[in-house]
């Protein structure tokens, strides 16, 4: 309890603003009951929707084994709040505490939650992207539009990019007997997020599946007909090819414009905040009452040297969301420190998929269990002499056992023998990553921090 | 009734697929699929599949017959 008694006061009458209604934000409202606050609870989110999940949307609903109306989140508990949904916020007033509505509502708060997450990245190319049959896939509304084409059993789709999602969606499209090309600029799918080493493999899956994949390579123009529907892309290398659905995965963009001018530090990299969840301000000063959560947080980490990171992880928004909670109701020695272990998941062609750490920062990979032609494996990434990571195809019973090694800075190469180790698993090779300059595709982990010597950055102060 | 499954967590054990194949399937050696919403009356076999989840991967929303107080209620203001 604090000494004054204002957070007794803040847990009984205090009003809480959650702006972003989706996985974060509920669990977040979630642990806010459980923690005993009973003020009011306001929750913002532009959807119309409830909360729901989304990594079904790629998977289960594209299958047409789920409808996107029906992947809504279960809820632990009620929440009892107000509800604000199909209305974005669209500013923040940090010195009168207070949210603005796209409706001209304001709303007023003792402690903010910020879990507006990111969107899609659109195909650069307006008029292009407007063109019946071109998708993206990020929320429900998506979801259901694309499912609903690919059900109409278009003659060819064409995914462009090959991370996660884009992989997912390929992989559903060829369960459902559809033909699909997929191009990807990077020499492999999930490069980024996993390097070369395993690229081969990811690659191997896409071709084994019958999907026509073009790597390096880029998409130049999508063409429409006379209606306004896609017909034909084309590529980098002088190909074109014909297609009736377009998805465009390339990866996601941080929902902070609605910030901007508000002093909070935040921008196209995401919200920083400090290990508790608080976001800082421009000035770098941490709030005492604005936190931060989910896909749209960036937040330094112990394990990675307290570098910035931010992630698009399900169970890092959940984690997150639940620690920010707690701490916006405790005092400073109660808070605890955000300090999950990156985990991710994937399935696609059938293949479970799986990481623990942040494979991209590995520079080097060990194959310490099964075989990549056999498509089951556990990979482990090497940074510095340290394990950075993990990644496994079909052996999720080894991940934690590695997971364990991150937690502990353990050396890489892992010194001692593994069982199924193999002889092309002996020696660590490059992790081949490409140039981390070169975009790539979420959902991804990106560290932002800043080295010492980056001069990059001038501080402009604004002026009023 | 909705559920969710921490798939980070999951390994695919597939009890969950034994008690209530309907909703749950292996797809592939270790990927889990489910139905994100079964039917209302089986909610004693979820709940056998939430008990016998070895990690305890899955949520099953929490009560049911009078109206989801989180939908119906809470929303629309
Ligand atoms: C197709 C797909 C598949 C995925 N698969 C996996 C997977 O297999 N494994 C995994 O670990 N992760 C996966 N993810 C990622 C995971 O879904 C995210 O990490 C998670 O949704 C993050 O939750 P969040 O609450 O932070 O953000 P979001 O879920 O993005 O929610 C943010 C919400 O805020 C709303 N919002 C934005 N701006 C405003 C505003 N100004 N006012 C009000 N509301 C606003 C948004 O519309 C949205 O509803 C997948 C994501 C997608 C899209
Ligand atoms: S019982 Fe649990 S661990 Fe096993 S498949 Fe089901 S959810 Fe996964």
């Amino acid at each position: 309890m604090s000494a004054d008694g204002s957070l007794d006061r803040l847990k009984r009458e205090g009003r809480i603003v959650v702006v972003g209604a989706s996985l974060a934000g509920l669990r977040a409202a979630e642990t806010l009951r459980e923690e005993g606050f009973a003020g009011s609870l306001t929750m913002i989110g532009d959807e119309p929707y409830e909360p729901y999940d989304r990594p079904p949307l790629s998977k289960q609903v594209l299958l047409g084994r789920a409808t996107a109306d029906r992947t809504g989140l279960p809820r632990h508990r009620a929440i009892d709040a107000q509800w604000r949904l199909g209305v974005p916020a669209t500013g923040l007033d940090m010195a009168a505490r207070r949210v603005r509505l796209a409706d001209g509502d304001e709303v007023e708060y003792d402690r903010l939650l910020i879990a507006t997450g990111v969107r899609a990245r659109p195909w650069p190319q307006e008029d292009e992207a407007e063109l019946d049959g071109v998708f993206v896939l990020r929320t429900r509304d998506d979801a259901d539009a694309l499912e609903r084409s690919l059900a109409q059993g278009p003659r060819r789709v064409l995914v462009i990019g090959a991370g996660f999602t884009g992989s997912e969606i390929a992989s559903a499209c060829r369960e459902r007997g559809i033909a699909v090309t997929v191009a990807e600029r990077a020499d492999a799918p999930l490069v980024g997020a996993l390097g070369g080493v395993v690229g081969e493999v990811a690659a191997e899956l896409h071709r084994k599946h019958g999907v026509d994949l073009r790597c390096g390579v880029m998409v130049t123009r999508l063409e429409g007909d006379s209606a306004g529907h896609v017909r034909a892309a084309h590529f980098s290398d002088g190909n074109t090819i014909q297609a009736d659905v377009v998805v465009v995965s390339l990866g996601a963009q941080r929902n902070t414009e609605w910030l901007a001018g508000s002093g909070l530090g935040a921008g196209p990299r995401g919200i920083a905040c400090d290990a508790g969840c608080r976001a800082f301000d421009i000035r770098g000063i941490v709030t005492d009452d604005i936190y931060v959560a989910g896909d749209v947080a960036r937040s330094p980490h112990p394990l990675f040297g307290y570098q910035f990171l931010s992630l698009e992880h399900w169970g890092n928004a959940v984690a997150q969301a639940e620690t920010a909670a707690h701490n916006m109701l405790s005092d400073s020695a109660d808070r605890r420190p955000h300090i999950w272990v990156p985990a991710f998941w994937s399935s696609q062609f059938g293949v479970n998929i799986k990481s623990v750490g942040v494979p991209s920062m590995g520079t080097e990979i060990l194959i310490a269990q099964g075989s990549r032609s056999e498509h089951r494996f556990t990979g482990v990434y090497g940074y510095q002499g340290r394990v950075i990571g993990a990644v496994t195809f079909d052996q999720t019973k080894w991940l934690q056992f590695y997971q364990q090694l991150i937690e502990t800075t353990a050396p890489f190469p892992p010194a001692f023998p593994t069982v199924d180790r193999r002889p092309e698993g002996q020696q660590p090779m490059p992790a081949d990553f490409p140039d981390p300059s070169v975009p790539t595709h979420g959902p991804t982990v990106t560290l932002s921090g800043y080295a010492p010597d980056d001069r990059r950055l001038t501080f402009t102060p604004a002026r009023h | 009734m909705r559920l969710v499954v921490d798939l980070n967590r999951c390994q695919g054990y597939a009890q969950c697929a034994f008690l209530a194949p309907d909703v749950f399937a292996m797809h592939g050696d270790e990927s889990l699929l489910y139905n994100p919403e079964a039917e209302e009356d089986r909610r004693e076999d979820m709940a056998r599949a939430v008990a016998a989840c070895p990690v305890q991967a899955i949520t099953v929303e929490a009560n049911s017959l009078d109206g989801n107080p989180g939908t119906d209620r809470e929303i629309g203001r």
